[in-house]
């Protein structure tokens, strides 16, 4: 499936497109199929999300997983600054962008 | 330690001012993310994988206690309590908001420092030899030198949107420890058999995709007409460049397409011209820098005797430090690499430390290294033990200077946007595995630099052992290279062979030191094995399958 994310403007935080806002965990990302281009147009006009982009995700057990580590990285952050992630109780958490 | 005129400040302070009123605009959405981010970017301000990253300069890796202390301040109240050496001396911060960072460009032109320069298409922060000043085999302290070059470069209109970066080195010592031949340009400081003072032009070199070392363009060029050199060089480049095409576009293409016979050719013809143009600047203002630079108060007296009956201690002492140039006193490197560790990184209070130790011990001043440590350069020998003692309880007292786990290592996809894998964790898993001290020394001067993309930051065109990560189908692999170095005697890496995973590569680093402590003869660093046996004895060790029985 395509998912949405992008950089908050003002913080720089990573964020996915839920269908009704922008959140920091890619959990709550969902499909947008062919609106990808319609609704980052809309977004990037309201100019608090820089960096939009379409990328390739697939639904797992674990949830929402984004096709390539690069993206896997930015949803979770530093693999080696686990404490610095959005998961800092899990260190097995890093297994997950492999 | 250079000091701000009153041009210097007001321009910084202005660039604040302009910056701050960019970045309103920007988030009051005046201006578009198109139109922002060139801005931005020229003052240091990038956007990574989970934040904005400032990279803020360090003028030749030149740092003052004051300003030492602000760095790790910054660290505390705008980011996440840590910041990065980086392979150019600098620093840079992973957490930044947008919001916050004109306060923090306000702060850091309050201790005379900016991030101008750190990106773009434009001249970049030059780097220098971190023990100038210092170091016993020096000839001429690069350091006055460096900051003619900082003054003319900054802003400097003609070359602000170059067909590339560009980056420069400089120093004053026959060993280098800057990597001069793999810079756009190498300055180095020689003198003549009448004594006399000279700089000597290397033109064209560069890692990246096409790593190349500087071929010497200029042999003898007197220093006070080595603005008008790096005029010339640049106006070259800057005319012929490669603007069509990215990948062609640094220096060392231009230099290796037309012939480093051909590029001296203009470059002379273009200085003669400017020198009828009088730019140089006036010998008057080498001199008033030079002052700058004095030789800080030594006691004549220091006395070069150590207790060394503390064995960690001795250790330390042999590994990392360097001789001075003044009797009783030493150059110390604080290693940032400790046994699985984040190359560079150093915490907030960490950083506060170092510059208290530089006020205390080391006549105010610090350097960054490009292998990413920090140095202080002025260091009384019966202070050493104290200092050893401080740094220790902080945890930056590793002594394994120029050891295998002295890694230079970039951010890689941990952190950066352009990197195709990751870097720490490679660089982590090869100190632990030889984190034995012991160990380490039986290997001797083993550089091993590692990058996550082709770009380089990493140096691993330059390592002993080089590591590059790629991205295999979305998967992360690692070639490996031998037989790379970045001193005197310049040489780039050779790949073994077919990649490796994480784990794999770590088992083949392990493999190739085997192979090197088999080999060697008296003396030998591995590098000296690999130039001796070839590539074959290595590649056989490091691809060879498993039998059944192990």
């Amino acid at each position: 499936m395509k998912i949405i994310t992008g950089n908050d403007l003002r913080t720089g935080d990573v964020i996915w497109w839920t269908g009704q806002g922008w959140s920091r965990l890619v959990n709550d990302a969902v499909a947008v199929g062919e609106d990808a281009d319609a609704i980052i147009a809309q977004e990037n006009d309201k100019q608090v999300v820089t960096d939009t982009h379409v990328i390739d995700a697939e639904t797992t057990s674990e949830g929402v997983r984004p096709a390539h580590i690069k993206e896997r990285i930015r949803a979770l952050g530093p693999t080696v600054r686990m404490d610095l992630s959005l998961k800092p109780a899990d260190p097995a958490a890093a297994k997950w962008v492999i | 330690m250079y000091q701000y005129d009153s041009y210097d400040q007001s321009m910084v302070d202005a660039r604040v001012a302009e910056f701050r009123d960019q970045v309103q605009r920007r988030l009051a959405g005046e201006i578009t993310e198109d139109q922002f981010k060139p801005l931005r970017l020229k003052n240091g301000l990038y956007l990574q994988l989970h934040a904005y990253m400032l990279r803020v300069a360090v003028p030749y890796g030149t740092l003052s206690s004051r300003q030492m202390r602000l760095l790790g301040d910054i660290a505390d109240k705008y980011d996440r309590g840590y910041g990065h050496f980086t392979t150019r001396q600098n620093i840079q911060y992973n957490w930044i908001k947008l919001e916050d960072a004109p306060d923090i460009l306000a702060d850091l032109a309050s201790v005379e420092m900016h991030a101008i320069q750190t990106s773009g298409n434009c001249i970049r922060n030059t780097t220098s030899d971190q023990f100038a000043g210092a170091a016993a085999d020096e000839l001429v302290d690069p350091r006055p030198y460096a900051e003619l070059l900082r003054q003319w470069s900054t802003f400097h209109p003609e070359f602000d949107y170059l067909p590339r970066k560009f980056k420069i080195a400089m120093i004053g010592s026959e060993t280098d420890r800057a990597a001069m031949k793999l810079h756009d340009i190498g300055i180095q400081l020689v003198k003549n058999d009448a004594g006399e003072i000279g700089c000597k032009f290397y033109v064209g070199g560069g890692m990246g995709r096409t790593p190349m070392i500087a071929p010497v363009i200029g042999d003898f060029v007197p220093p006070l007409q080595m603005i008008s050199y790096l005029e010339a060089c640049l106006r070259v480049y800057n005319r012929y460049g490669r603007r069509d095409n990215k990948y062609k576009a640094r220096i060392k293409i231009l230099v290796h397409e037309i012939g480093a016979d051909e590029y001296r050719r203009q470059v002379e013809e273009e200085f003669a011209h400017i020198l009828t143009l009088g730019l140089e600047p006036p010998a008057a203002e080498l001199e008033r820098i030079k002052g700058f630079f004095e030789q800080p108060g030594f006691d004549a007296n220091a006395s070069d005797d150590l207790d060394l009956s503390d064995p960690d201690f001795a250790l330390w002492v042999d590994q990392n430090t360097h001789a001075h140039k003044q009797t009783g006193y030493t150059i110390v490197n604080i290693s940032l690499k400790p046994t699985g560790g984040i190359p560079g990184d150093a915490s907030a209070d960490q950083i506060r430390l170092m510059a208290d130790l530089a006020l205390e011990y080391s006549f105010d001043e610090l350097r960054v290294t490009h292998a990413q440590n920090i140095v202080l350069p002025h260091v009384k020998k019966s202070d050493l033990y104290t200092i050893w003692q401080k740094l220790d309880e902080a945890g930056l007292a590793n002594a394994n200077l120029d050891l295998i786990s002295d890694i230079i290592a970039c951010p890689g996809l941990d952190y950066c946007a352009l990197a195709n894998a990751r870097s720490i964790p490679v660089a982590q898993k090869i100190s632990e595995r030889f984190a034995d001290l012991g160990r380490q020394r039986e290997l001797g001067e083993l550089k091993l630099k590692i990058s996550g993309c082709i770009n380089a930051c990493g140096h691993h065109h330059a390592g002993h052992i080089g590591i590059l990560g790629v991205d295999r189908k979305g998967v992360e692999n690692y070639q490996l290279s031998f037989g790379g170095s970045e001193g005197a005697d310049t040489s780039l890496g050779t790949i073994t062979g077919p990649g490796f995973n994480e784990d794999g590569v770590v088992d083949a680093v392990e493999k190739a030191t085997d192979v090197y402590l088999a080999q060697r003869t008296e003396g030998e660093r591995f590098l000296d094995t690999y130039r001796r046996i070839g590539m074959a004895p290595f590649k056989e060790a490091i691809y060879a399958k498993e039998t059944a029985n192990g």
